[in-house]
Order: C-alpha cells, then sequence, then structure tokens
C-alpha cells in the first residue's frame, strides 16, 4: 500500500504541471508582465525603464516558455514558467496585489473556513443517509412519493434563495442569530449554526435521491433476496447488508471532497462575512488579483488530488476485496 | 429597419436547425420513437415540456433583434443611419413596459413609490410624501381587467388546442377531442392542454395588466420587474443549452477516439480531463472569466455596441462553461465507448471491412445516445443554477445584461430596508424555480426511461 502511494502521488506531478500550464496560460497570455507593471505602477509614470525595473523586482523579465539565451537545460528551466511553477510547488504563493503574504493568508483564513465546511459536510451526511434510509424502507408508499416530490423542489431552488430566506426569517425577523459575522473561538457558533444548516437544507434534495438511488440499487440484489429468506428482519437487512454494501458507492462519493472542505465555500460566506479561504477568493475575483486566484486553484487541485489518493485508500479500509 | 445578429442568436438558431435534423433523423428509426412516446406517456413530463417550449418561445422571440432607421427618409444609395439601440422581437412586445420607467422601487400593482420623497406642496410648505407613479392607471378596475384577461387567455389557449387537434386528426376532429379528453389517447394530452390554458392564461394576464400596473413592480431605477424577468429567460436558456452544445462535440470526439484507439491517444485524452477536472469548477470559470475580462478590456474595437458586448461576454462565459463541463461526459463516453467496441457486432462489422469512421457512425455514436441525451438535460437545470451563482460571485454574464442572477445581486443590496424590497428576488425566484423544477423533472423521467439499469 505504501508502494502505490507513492506511486499515486508521483502521478499527481505531471498532472499539477498541467493545472499549472492551464492557469498559467490563463493568466500570462491575456495579461502580460508588461500589462502587470503598468497595473501596479499606475498609469501616470510609466516608462519603459519603471517596467523593466519592475519586472526584474518580481522576477516577471523572464521569457515565458523558452529561454534563447541560456544553454543547455536552462533553456527551459530558466524560464518565466519553470520559475512561477516551482514557486508554487514549494507552496511558495508569493504576494498579493496589496503587497500581502498569500501564503500566510491562506493559513490564518482556512479555520474559518473549515469551522463551516466541516460541521456542514458531517451533519449533511448523516441527515442524508438517515432520511435515505427511511425512505428505502417505506419504498413506494405515500411517504416515499412525497418526499421525492419535495427533494425535486429542493433541488430546483438556487442556493441563494436559501442564503437570502434564511438572513430574513432567522436573523431579520426573529433575531435568533446575527446575521453576518465571525469570532475566533466558542464564540463563533452563534454565527456558525445558520450557514451550517442552510448549507444542509439546500444540499438535501439532491443528497438524499443521490443516497436513496444507491440503496435501491442495492435492494434488489440476489444477497438481499438471500438475507430477507434467512428471516431477517428488515430494519437488519437495511443496516447490516444494504448500507454495508452502499459504502463503495458513496465513499467514492464523499471522501474526495473531505480535503477540499479547507477551501470553504464562496457564497456562504461572502454572504455570512466568514473571514475564510471562499470569500478570500471572491475578493480576489472582485479585485481582479491574479496572484490569489492563480494560489487557489493550485491549492484546489491539490486537495482534489489528495482526494482522490484517500478515496483509494479507503476502500482498502471497507472493502476486503480491493488490495492495492 | 434590419436585422441585427449577435453571436449567441447565431448559436440559437443554429441550435433550432440541428434540433429539427435530428428529429427528423430520429423520426425514421421506430425504435427511438418509441422511446420518446414512452418518455411522453407520463403526464408530468408532458406538462414539463411544453413549460419548457414556452420558455424556449420567449428565448426565440428574444433572439432575433432589430435595428431601426433614425430617419425613415433614407432614400436609394444613401447609406441608413441606424438608431444606436437593438430590439428584440420581445422588446417590442413589452414596448409599453420599456418605456413607463419610474423614478425608483414600486411595489408590485402600488399606486405610488415605495419610498416618501419631499415635496413643496401649493402652499410652500415642504413635507414627505409618497409620490404617485407616472405610468399606472388611476381606474380601480383591476378585478374587470383580470376577468377580460383571464377569457382572452382560455380563447388563445383554445385556439392553439383547436389548431393542434386538426394538425393531428384528419377529419375526425370531433372523435379525436373526447379520446383525448377521457384520457384515451396513447400520449397524456389532456394534461398538455390544461397546462397550455393555464400558461396562456397566466401570460394574458399579466401582459394585459401590464399596461396598467407594474404587475411585478419596479426597480431600483424604475426598471418594470416583468419585463426583466421575461428578458432574463432568454440569458438562462442560453446558458443552459449552448453550453451544451459547444462542449458536445468536444466530449464525444475525445470520449470515443479515446475509447476506440487506445494507446497513446486514450492516454493523452485521459491527462487532458483528470488535469481538467482537478481544478475547482467555479475557479476555473472564474480564471477564465477574469482573463476574458482583461482581454476584451484590451479591445474595445471589437464591439460596437454595448449589446453586443454584454453578448460576446455571454459567449464567451458559456464557452468556458463548456471548457470546464465536458469532462465528467467524456469519461462516461470514453467507458462506454470501451465497452461497446469489445462487442460482436463491432467486431464483425471490422471483420466486413467496415471503415473506422463508419464505425463510430453507424455503431458506436447511436449506442451512446442515451448517455449524451441523459447528460444533456441534467446539465441543462444544474447551468440555469450556476448563473445566478456565478453572476453573484462576480464573473457571471455582463452587469447591464437582464439575467436572474443580476436581479437576484442587486435585490441582496437591498435586504436591509424595511419594509423589504422583495418583489424582484420573488420574480427572479418564481421565474427560475418553475424552469428548474420542469427540467429537473423531465431529465428524471428521460433518466428513467433511457437508462438501460432501470430495464
Amino acid at each position: 500500500m505504501f508502494a502505490y502511494i507513492i506511486r499515486r502521488i508521483l502521478y499527481a506531478i505531471p498532472i499539477l504541471i498541467g493545472v499549472n500550464l492551464i492557469t498559467f496560460m490563463l493568466f500570462f497570455m491575456v495579461n502580460s508582465p508588461d500589462d502587470m507593471a503598468r497595473a501596479q505602477l499606475g498609469a501616470k509614470q510609466v516608462t519603459p525603464e519603471l517596467i523593466a525595473s519592475w519586472k526584474e523586482e518580481k522576477g516577471y523579465d523572464k521569457p515565458l516558455f523558452v529561454n534563447h539565451h541560456a544553454e543547455g537545460i536552462a533553456t527551459v528551466t530558466d524560464t518565466l514558467f519553470v520559475q512561477e511553477s516551482l514557486k508554487l510547488f514549494r507552496f511558495d504563493f508569493g504576494f498579493s496585489d496589496a503587497n500581502r503574504d498569500i501564503g500566510s493568508d491562506i493559513k490564518e483564513r482556512m479555520w474559518p473556513s473549515l469551522a463551516i465546511a466541516l460541521p456542514t459536510f458531517l451533519i449533511a451526511l448523516v441527515t442524508n443517509i438517515s432520511l435515505a434510509l427511511l425512505l428505502v424502507l417505506f419504498r413506494g408508499s405515500a411517504l416515499d412519493t412525497g418526499m421525492m416530490v419535495v427533494a425535486v423542489m429542493i433541488m430546483s431552488i438556487s442556493g441563494l434563495f436559501y442564503i437570502i430566506a434564511g438572513q430574513v426569517i432567522f436573523s431579520k425577523m426573529w433575531h435568533w442569530v446575527p446575521i453576518s459575522g465571525y469570532e475566533d473561538g466558542w464564540g463563533s457558533i452563534k454565527f456558525i449554526i445558520l450557514p451550517v444548516m442552510i448549507g444542509v437544507f439546500a444540499g438535501m434534495g439532491a443528497g438524499v435521491r443521490w443516497y436513496r438511488s444507491i440503496f435501491l440499487e442495492q435492494i434488489n440484489q440476489d444477497y438481499v433476496r438471500t438475507a430477507r429468506a434467512k428471516g431477517l428482519s428488515e430494519l437488519k437487512v437495511l443496516f447490516g447488508h444494504v448500507l454495508r454494501n452502499g459504502m463503495l458507492p458513496i465513499l467514492t462519493g464523499v471522501v474526495v471532497i473531505i480535503p477540499s472542505l479547507f477551501m470553504g465555500s464562496l457564497i456562504m460566506e461572502s454572504f455570512f462575512g466568514i473571514p475564510g479561504l471562499g470569500s478570500y477568493t471572491i475578493d480576489a475575483i472582485n479585485a481582479q488579483d491574479f496572484a490569489i486566484v492563480k494560489a487557489m486553484v493550485f491549492l484546489g487541485s491539490v486537495l482534489y488530488i489528495v482526494g482522490l489518493i484517500l478515496t483509494d485508500i479507503s476502500y482498502t479500509l471497507f472493502d476486503p476485496r480491493v488490495k492495492l | 429597419m434590419s436585422i441585427v445578429l449577435l453571436w449567441t442568436d447565431i448559436l440559437v438558431w443554429l441550435l433550432v436547425i440541428v434540433l429539427l435534423v435530428w428529429g427528423r433523423v430520429i423520426s425514421r428509426s421506430p425504435q427511438v420513437k418509441k422511446q420518446w412516446h414512452t418518455i411522453f406517456k407520463s403526464s408530468i413530463a408532458m406538462a414539463s415540456a411544453i413549460i419548457l417550449l414556452f420558455y424556449l418561445l420567449f428565448t426565440l422571440l428574444d433572439s432575433v433583434h432589430l435595428r431601426f432607421a433614425a430617419h425613415s427618409t433614407a432614400s436609394n444609395g444613401q447609406t441608413v443611419q441606424y438608431k444606436g439601440d437593438t430590439v428584440s422581437l420581445l422588446d417590442l412586445i413589452f414596448t409599453h413596459n420599456l418605456k413607463s420607467t419610474e423614478r425608483t422601487y414600486s411595489a408590485p400593482f402600488a399606486t405610488h413609490e415605495y419610498s416618501k420623497s419631499v415635496v413643496v406642496d401649493d402652499k410652500g410648505v415642504t413635507r414627505q410624501a409618497y409620490l404617485p407613479l407616472k405610468h399606472v392607471s388611476r381606474n380601480d378596475d383591476l378585478l374587470v381587467k383580470s376577468f377580460y384577461a383571464v377569457l382572452l387567455g382560455i380563447l388563445i389557449g383554445s385556439l392553439i388546442i383547436v389548431l393542434h387537434l386538426f394538425w393531428q386528426s384528419s377529419g375526425n376532429f370531433r372523435e379525436l377531442f373526447w379520446r383525448n379528453w377521457k384520457a384515451e389517447s396513447t400520449l397524456p394530452w389532456r394534461t398538455a392542454y390544461l397546462t397550455i390554458i393555464i400558461l396562456a392564461v397566466l401570460l394574458t394576464w399579466l401582459y394585459m395588466l401590464s399596461f396598467d400596473y407594474h404587475v411585478l413592480g419596479t426597480d431600483k431605477v424604475g426598471g418594470d420587474v416583468l419585463y426583466q424577468s421575461f428578458k432574463s429567460i432568454r440569458t438562462g436558456v442560453l446558458i443552459g443549452i449552448l453550453t451544451t452544445l459547444i462542449m458536445l462535440p468536444v466530449a464525444i470526439l475525445l470520449g470515443v477516439s479515446a475509447g476506440l484507439f487506445g494507446g497513446w491517444v486514450d492516454d493523452a485524452i485521459q491527462y487532458l480531463y483528470t488535469t481538467l477536472s482537478s481544478i475547482p469548477g467555479v475557479l476555473l470559470i472564474a480564471a477564465g472569466v477574469l482573463s476574458m475580462q482583461v482581454m476584451m478590456d484590451a479591445h474595445p474595437g471589437w464591439f460596437e455596441t454595448t449589446l453586443e458586448r454584454s453578448d460576446l461576454r455571454l459567449l464567451f462565459l458559456i464557452m468556458i462553461l463548456g471548457i470546464t463541463s465536458w469532462t465528467g461526459l467524456c469519461r462516461m463516453l470514453r467507458a462506454e465507448t470501451l465497452r461497446i467496441s469489445q462487442m460482436e457486432f463491432v467486431t464483425a462489422a471490422k471483420a466486413f471491412g467496415v471503415g473506422k469512421f463508419m464505425i463510430i457512425l453507424r455503431h458506436i455514436v447511436p449506442n451512446l445516445m442515451h448517455i449524451i441525451l441523459i447528460s444533456v438535460v441534467l446539465d441543462f437545470s444544474g447551468l440555469v443554477l450556476a448563473e445566478a451563482v456565478l453572476s453573484y460571485v462576480g464573473v457571471g454574464v455582463d452587469p447591464t445584461m437582464y439575467s436572474w442572477g443580476n436581479m437576484i445581486n442587486q435585490a441582496r443590496l437591498e435586504m436591509a430596508r424595511d419594509p423589504m424590497v422583495w418583489w424582484s428576488l420573488f420574480s427572479a425566484f418564481v421565474f427560475m424555480f418553475i424552469l428548474v423544477l420542469a427540467a429537473n423533472l423531465l431529465s428524471d423521467r428521460v433518466q428513467t426511461v433511457l437508462d438501460p439499469r432501470n430495464r
């Protein structure tokens, strides 16, 4: 298994290089270092010399992909692309337009994001699976049909409306929780509770439907019939057989997003004023701060790939047939 | 008068042509015809499809853009001077709403403005008062008007139904009507007719009252919210369908080649989609849109009018969404092609010396059709919802463009007001909810019928 993990990590490197190439092309082809220098220095006092010195200072004076002035391997390595990529691989994200260290910003803002995302994820997981099991237990009944109709309706409403409705009802009308804000420590609970509840509710429609379809696929299998024939009660069949065998497809969909929880949710955080990575990204997008967006793209891809590796590892834990 | 073809207009009409051609092609195959018959046997699917058709109708009306000459006296040989603004057929229908802008917010059916403003009365005393709206009828005849509107709506709806019955029947009109009405027909036409009548009544009512009132209120600068909601239909539907149209060829081409050719082609394509799909979707879209914005700012000569500018931005947004969303379908198509290409009929075709291209066209693509269709209808509602979120994040359509996302975004800023300005939110909510719900219900049905695992 150890060898397998090493192999997967090595396999992740070309993918990350590809991710870098895409972001690099998106940013540097359209927004050349000259443009960046002009934007940074301000339109008035721009002279070619100033641009050149700014580029040299920031390390942007190298050619993009091929350096014709260098010898040997340096024709490829002494270029902007390779230098920038190497920096990212060392998780050295550089400085934002406002001259703040992106790396330390990310470290600081990761925790508020996680404070929202992790409870949402866990509560949603438990409620969705329990509800789906309940519906499978009463499959074909009025409860099942009715809940499925409700689920489609929940799915058909934009997440923005849940947030707005939640804020209006619980904060503005009933004053149960503050409308937005955040503080460190246990005091944050009153800020967190509403976004978490809204997040759970908004994802409920799609979630319950998905888990239900997984369980329904299992319930028609032969081993379930055998289990019933043995005289097991329906509840025992559900928890002992259907749930356990549904675990594999559930893991495929669920484990992969766990590392990405650090990235936070863009809309949720900006609506509720949570100083996490989601609102960080939104602010960067609105300020057109390319350095931050680039760092977040890289970070997001790394976390996703970590998620894929974790998924494979989780298979070995839950399914004895899978050997890595 | 001249017709202006925006980029997205061209794509929409191209899509309509493709759909018509495709409809003709599949109507030749009895199995596929039977499948579609099964899909529409469900009355929910039928009603959803009709609702979607109405949305499509508004999209198409809003996709014919005209420009009127500034002077009607332009003689031959002279270059005609055009007015600056381009209008669509939908704008022409709603001309009265376009002109009847108020000063600021007003609630639905209100006769006075939402907030008080300072006025000086005859005696020179300054006070605060609710100013009356400029373009609202003073007579208290809402009920009478509604009554006429409902009657007219029923009439229009019946007319469509009669036309449909005539088109369907060859002579025995009455018999067909009763058969459809008693739900003895193979397809649930009764549900379809009821849906048409309800929609016709609703639309006529909204339209007739929009002459005398602001049925859904006005926004911050006094624009009619009803008009904005109808204009937003095009944006939402376009993002939903054109994105798929753009990504389909790529996904099919790459997915089939990866599955069929194997070797380094497969490796390269797998690498490509793994890389793309490992970037978080919203961030990739944001990065793409940001770059696009910079590019468009650098080339102001690409567009003449603001409409063209926002249209170009919409096109780029659709392309970026297409680039980010083909990977899932491509992966599924690759797996299915791999499976099909091992089957006997493909081996047989190969043994008979059928060329690779013909094998793809005749034997593989038709067997992938259900996956493609399911993914198209599944993606549609997701994309409509995504538009709203993207516009909120600031990487959606142009802020000058009418879209539900922009409506929500503007209304959000007014949440703190008391009493709340709820009507923009409400309108965007209702228009989006109906569209997405219909699309979700139809896609459920399509999935149930077409997915071979459900047989």
